[in-house]
Formats: structure tokens, sequence, C-alpha cells
């Protein structure tokens, strides 16, 4: 099914969506990958506080090609999620809502998610050219000097995914 | 003796980078259109759809296939005969990466040490495999390797007595454990033979085959066939969202090897499978 959805991802809109809808998803994501999520955990470790709204917010797992002039981001695809299941349970318990990336996640992912009623999403990997078309803006929030995979705050429009892993813990890859 | 500048080869491999990264090869093109054609999941067709966009953005308005513009993987076959002039030829080709990434606007995705993680913000090194051929020729191959589908690679050493049954079941193993993780439809390269690096180099070497040629042999041939379609069964698909179109070609290569043993490396490669040749 075709579903429009827009952030915050509430947990309400979160138990409409189901394994196999195709969602275009408007308004602010945040890009992470490997180190920012590596930073984050240990900001929460020492006690501190996360670098953007956690509660319904919706994480990228990207890590753009520089923008030419002109150009919002460059090329912005998903990298693969399973890198990021280490740090996830505790971002999902911290009330992180959704998560776009490609790839397999692991079982305590899984359980988590159905625990606090998150979704996984899929971009399409390798068509990082088209799904910068669907970034309108984009600024660096936080851990400037990781350069690519510093995190980045994005405004997207109609930005195409698809639901993999539901609430219930349905699974497309499955 | 042939005297070549250092210079063009920086050149050669800083142009190389950015067509890499924009445009697909001819023949990798063709076989993604015709998946386009074959793919019976309604899905599958939308996602090829879009990947057959996605390279018309980037080939006409410069913007990188993909993020992941890659790991600098260089191949250069030169001619005994040649003498290079005006410097050291790795550094030559490392400068080639560093400009080309820079110029280019694509990803520096390259850390120093693999466990402090520094990113060296131009790319280099590449990683280069250098061999000496006949002749006073010079062939630069480029090839960006996205990690995605890198980290999906594995080596396996077999007993003699697994055999080709052995060899098919551990390719279509990588492929199945690989699944949306790495990017299909894929291109499986193979390398049987040889000693533990061999094969793993062989099988990257197969990934710069024209896609979807077969090999010279007709039992590696079959071989590659026979996988291919076994792949496609597995229901994968195009982002392992389900369809007929999981891998899009295997190569395999083969070398001679140790009475005692049967080694398989099997190298994945996304749909987003880039090289280019020049000669000098
Ligand atoms: S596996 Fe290939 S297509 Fe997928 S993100 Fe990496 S380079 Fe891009």
């Amino acid at each position: 099914m075709n579903k429009t959805i827009t952030t915050p991802l509430t947990e309400d809109v979160a138990k409409t969506l189901s394994a196999g809808d195709i969602v275009s998803i408007t308004g602010v994501i945040y890009s992470a990958r490997d180190a920012a999520h590596k930073r984050m955990t240990e900001t929460l470790a020492a006690g501190g506080t996360l670098p953007f709204p956690i509660q319904d917010a919706v994480i990228y797992y990207l890590g753009p090609s520089p923008a030419r002039e002109g150009q919002v981001i460059g090329s912005a695809g998903p990298t693969t999620s399973g890198r990021m299941d280490a740090y996830t349970p505790q971002l999902l318990e911290k009330g992180l809502r959704g998560m776009i990336g490609k790839g397999k996640r692991s079982a305590e992912v899984i359980e988590a998610m159905k625990k606090t009623k998150a979704v996984y999403f899929a971009a399409v990997g390798g068509a990082g050219a088209l799904l910068s078309k669907h970034i309108t803006k984009c600024e660096v929030i936080a851990y400037d000097d990781l350069g690519t995979e510093a995190i980045h705050k994005l405004y997207v429009e109609d930005f195409p995914a698809i639901v993999v892993i539901d609430c219930e813990g349905n699974n497309l890859y499955e | 003796m042939r005297e070549i500048s250092v210079e063009k080869v920086t050149d050669a491999v800083r142009k190389m980078c950015m067509e890499t990264n924009y445009t697909l090869s001819a023949d990798m093109q063709k076989v993604l259109a015709e998946a386009a054609h074959t793919e019976e999941s309604p899905l599958g067709q939308e996602i090829l759809a879009m990947l057959e966009k996605n390279l018309s953005i980037a080939e006409e308005e410069k913007i990188p296939i993909c993020q992941d513009t890659g790991m600098a993987v260089v191949f250069l076959e030169i001619g005994q005969d040649v003498h290079f002039t005006g410097g050291s030829l790795a550094e030559a080709v490392n400068r080639g990466v560093a400009l080309g990434y820079e110029e280019g606007y694509l990803r520096k995705s390259v850390v120093k040490d693999p466990l402090i993680r520094e990113n060296t913000n131009d790319n280099t090194p590449a990683v280069i495999h250098t061999e000496i051929v006949d002749g006073d020729g010079v062939r630069i191959t480029l090839a960006p390797k996205g990690f995605g589908s890198e980290n999906m690679s594995k080596v396996f050493m077999l007993k003699p007595s697994d055999g080709r049954e052995g060899v098919r079941e551990k390719i279509v193993s990588a492929v199945k454990d690989a699944g949306p993780n790495a990017c299909p439809p894929m291109v499986v390269g193979v390398g049987i033979g040889g000693t533990f690096e061999k094969c793993a180099l062989l099988a990257k070497k197969a990934l710069l085959r024209e896609t979807g040629k077969h090999h010279p042999d007709a039992h590696i041939a079959a071989l590659e066939e026979e996988v291919k379609n076994e792949c496609n069964a597995l229901g994968i698909g195009p982002a392992g969202l389900g369809g007929n179109n999981t891998v899009l070609a295997v190569h395999i290569e083969t070398f001679a090897t140790h009475i005692a043993g049967l080694p398989v490396a099997v190298n994945i490669c996304c749909h987003v499978n880039r090289h280019s040749t020049v000669e000098l």
C-alpha cells in the first residue's frame, strides 16, 4: 500500500505501517552512521544529551558525498544498517521511532523495535543521485569533524522508502 | 625501452575516478535494462526503474551514482620495456585518486589505520595491483569498490573432494548471505584455484570482465550459468525486496592449484559495478 507520512513519526502513525508498505516521507530526518552512533552511545554513557530530539525521530543511515556549489547535498543513498545494530537498542529505548537504511537487522534490534514500537524502512541502495532530489535542505548539526559521518539535519520531501520491519516485527526480507 | 611520464598515470587515474562514479559502463547498463525487462515482481520492477532513473540523473548532473564512491582499486599492467619517468609510480596513482575524488565531489571513505580509523580525507591510499607483462604498453584499470557489497565477500578453503558441487554450493550460499546488504541485483566475481590470496585476486578481477560474458572454457561457462540461475531462484530480488533478478552475472576465473586444495573466493559487487580501463 502507498502511504504518505510526516516526521516526527508518532507511535500512533508507526502502528499503522506494515511490512511491504511503500511510503513517502516528508519532514526532518537525521543522518547518522557508524562513527556518529559510536559518539551518541558514548554521550549517553557519560550522562550527556543527544544532539537532536530523539523522541519520535527518524534516523537515516547515510554518509553523503559532498555537494557541488548550488546543490543541497551530493549523492545520498542508504548505507548497510546492520553495522548500527550494536548501538540501536539504546536509541530505541530513548524514543527513536524510525530508521532508514538497507539490509538485515539483528534479532536484538527487532525485539527492541517491537517493544518500543519502531519501524525500519529501506531506501533503495545505490540510488543516491535520485534520492538526493528528495532532500531539500541539509545542515550539519553535530560532530562536524567526522566529515561525511557528521550528523546532518535533513529536510526531505516525498522521500521514497519501503517498510521492511514493522513495529510488530513482521519482516519483508524474510 | 619506452619512457612514460608518471604524470600521464596521474591524469588517467584522476579522470577515471570521476568517470566511473558518474557513468556505468555500457555492458552494465545493458544488463540492468535486461533485468528491468525480465523482472516479475511489481516492486522489483519499480526498483529497477528507479535505478535506471538514478543512472541518468548521475550522468547528466555529475552526481555520483552512489554516495559510497568506493575505495579505489587500481590494476596496473606494465610492459617490461617501459620506464617510468618523473617520480614514483605509486605516488602518481595516489595523486590521481586524491585529485579525482576532490575535483569530482566524491566521498572520501578511506581511514588510515584500520583500528584507529582516522579518515585520510583524500581517499588515498588506493589498493594497487601491479603486473609486469610483455611489450611496452601500460594498461590502467580503475575500479572504485563500495563496501556494502565488499563486506559480504568470502574466501573458502575447500577440500578437493568437495569438487564442483561444493564450489557451486559455496557461491550460492555467499550470495544468499549477502542478500539485501549487498544492494542486489549483484555481480558475482569468483576465483577458483591458486592459493588463498590468488583466488581472492581472481575473484576481484572477475568483476572487471564485460558483464555477462562467459568464461572461454565450456565447463566453467556452464557453472557460471548454473550458479546464476540458482541465485536468481533464491527470490532475493532488486534491493532484496523480492524478485527474480538477484544477480546480473556470475563471472568465474580459475587458476592451477595444489593437489591438496580447492580455494574459492566470492567477491560480491552491487549493481554499481564501476570500472574503466585506459591504455597509455
Ligand atoms: S553496495 Fe554498492 S550500491 Fe550499495 S551502497 Fe555500497 S556502493 Fe552503493
